[in-house]
């Protein structure tokens, strides 16, 4: 039993760099309908600027705030540059615009950083906590307690604030917004800029388990999908349940199934996806678009 | 004085199809206005034309501010406030959060702004916290009348009230607008379908044919005028 718990938390902190990361594509998709493939290089991205402030001899936390200040910055810069000129397009041209984005910036980040490898400190504590028989990584608990934390600040920011609720308007139904006033334009670029912080933290997050290298978070961003998937596309709260639940699962499976170890673990992530677009494609929190003409 | 709303000879395009050619009207402070005309007769158009919601060129100005260049935006916070056929509200947020967004152009506390509002529809202040989605249409109806007043507009442009609506909800809505035209000196600009209520409503009305204005007078006048009637609005 003690396993099965450590199994648990362990997979809960996977879980929590997915749903992170899962978050920001639903906010992207929820404001401009499109899957921003980018997301996770983005991230990558940004995770290397952290390595690049701590190895400047700053320390962990403000780096990590200054790395989210300037993720958010370039979030809000990459929409107004290069995705406000497709605005209205058909959403393959997106797509496609958001699958160069993605090999342009693993470019520019093995370019900069070149290929290697690299060690990610992490801020916690790698010594276990004993809680009966069971040990539980602190690592592991701090991973998902500052996934949470960021998950449910923006909560905060998208119920209780004036510009929270223009941008989930702007989400909804951009016309009606424009009619009342809200800027829409740059409702989209502040959900970019939203995603790609979101996305940092998840990326300066994983980074000490995985080692920082410039495909780091390809397997991430699939895990991502399935965990977006999963809760249903358009759903928040689907993104961050799909994603605790997806770790732990895969985490359980490997754990007690050794096929699901290792690499056949992206096989299952696989599986989640083709699983829930099969039985039930608007995930577990979606519904069915509802729209009045 | 200049009017508070003035439009000169504009036009307005969906694509290669010209719907307004060449619209003038005007719409003085306080004033109830409305726009008549059969379907595709351009009285929707000229609303968009407004708001900035359509392709437009010509003059369009508020209290002497031009505004046919500006976004819809931009044009709310001029201080238009545009209720668009069909509603409008936003479905998924309550009811709560629609009238917070209809006061999105205005700066400061709003403290006793939605009381003030709700005082008019008080079927609203009990359905506060449900989704716009689930309302029935006349609540719908309220609800962005109501979320138009929370920006003080200077301008309310309507767009079809009556539109589906039972006749009493159609009469409490029309008696509010009388009131708030009569008490606070709101001015608006009304599309209307129905020739009965719109002559009721407003001092002055345009009739609309195939993109132009064909008939413009004291409401009065045109109600009492026989072949008005007749050729214009089909009853």
């Amino acid at each position: 039993m003690a396993q099965f718990w450590q199994q648990v938390v362990s997979g809960l902190a996977s879980g929590g760099i997915y749903a992170s990361l899962a978050l920001a594509l639903v906010i992207v998709y929820r404001s401009s309908g499109v899957i921003n493939f980018a997301q996770g290089e983005m991230a990558t991205f940004a995770t290397f600027l952290a390595w690049t402030f701590l190895h400047h001899g700053i320390s962990f936390w403000p780096a990590f705030a200054l790395t989210l200040a300037v993720a958010f910055a370039g979030g809000v810069a990459l929409e107004r540059v290069v995705i406000r000129p497709v605005e209205g397009r058909p959403v393959l041209t997106v797509v496609i615009l958001t699958i160069g984005l993605l090999i342009l910036i693993n470019g520019a980040t093995q370019w900069i950083w070149g290929g290697a490898v690299r060690k990610f400190p992490s801020p916690f504590s790698t010594r276990p906590i004993h809680v009966g028989s069971a040990a539980f990584s602190i690592q592991d608990i701090g991973i998902v307690g500052v996934c949470l934390v960021a998950v449910a600040l923006l909560t905060l920011f998208f119920r209780f604030t004036k510009l929270g609720l223009g941008l989930r308007a702007a989400a909804v139904n951009p016309e009606e917004s424009r009619l009342v006033g809200v800027r829409v334009g740059w409702m989209l670029a502040l959900g970019w800029g939203l995603s790609a912080a979101l996305g940092a933290v998840s990326g300066m997050m994983v980074a000490p388990v995985v080692f920082l290298d410039p495909n780091m978070m390809q397997g991430i961003l699939l895990y991502a999908f399935a965990a977006a998937v999963l809760g249903g596309l358009e759903s928040p709260v689907g993104a961050v349940v799909g994603g605790l639940a997806l770790g732990v699962l895969l985490n359980l499976l490997g754990t007690y199934f050794s096929t699901f170890g290792g690499e056949m673990r992206l096989v299952g992530g696989l599986a989640v996806i083709l699983a829930v677009l099969l039985i039930r494609p608007t995930g577990l929190f979606g519904r069915t678009a509802v729209r009045r003409v | 004085m200049a009017p508070l709303l003035e439009l000169e000879d504009v036009e307005a395009r969906y694509g290669a199809i010209k719907a307004l050619h060449g619209v003038s009207l005007a719409v003085g402070e306080g004033e109830v206005v409305a726009l008549l005309g059969a379907n595709g007769a351009g009285k929707t158009t000229t609303l968009r034309a407004v708001s900035g919601t359509v392709r437009r060129s010509g003059r369009i100005s508020l209290v002497g501010h031009s505004l046919e260049r500006r976004s819809p935006e931009a044009v709310a916070r001029a201080g238009i406030a545009h209720v668009p056929e069909g509603r409008g509200t936003f479905a998924e947020l309550s009811v709560r959060e629609n009238l917070r967004l209809g006061a999105w152009t205005r700066r400061g506390r709003l403290h006793g702004e939605e009381e003030r509002v709700l005082a008019y529809f008080p079927a609203l202040a009990e359905r506060i916290r449900q989704p716009a989605g689930t309302l029935s249409g006349g609540e719908q109806q309220m609800l962005a009348l109501a979320r138009a007043l929370m920006a003080r507009p200077r301008l309310l442009m309507l767009d079809e009230p009556s539109l589906g609506l039972a006749p009493l909800v159609v009469a409490s809505i029309f008696a509010i607008l009388r009131h708030l035209n009569e008490e606070e000196g709101l001015a608006v600009l009304l599309v209307e379908q129905n020739a009965t209520l719109a002559f009721e409503a407003a001092a002055t009305a345009y009739v609309l044919e195939v993109g132009h204005v064909a008939l413009a007078g004291p409401a009065d006048d045109l109600r009492a005028d026989e072949s008005v009637r007749r050729s214009y609005l089909g009853y």
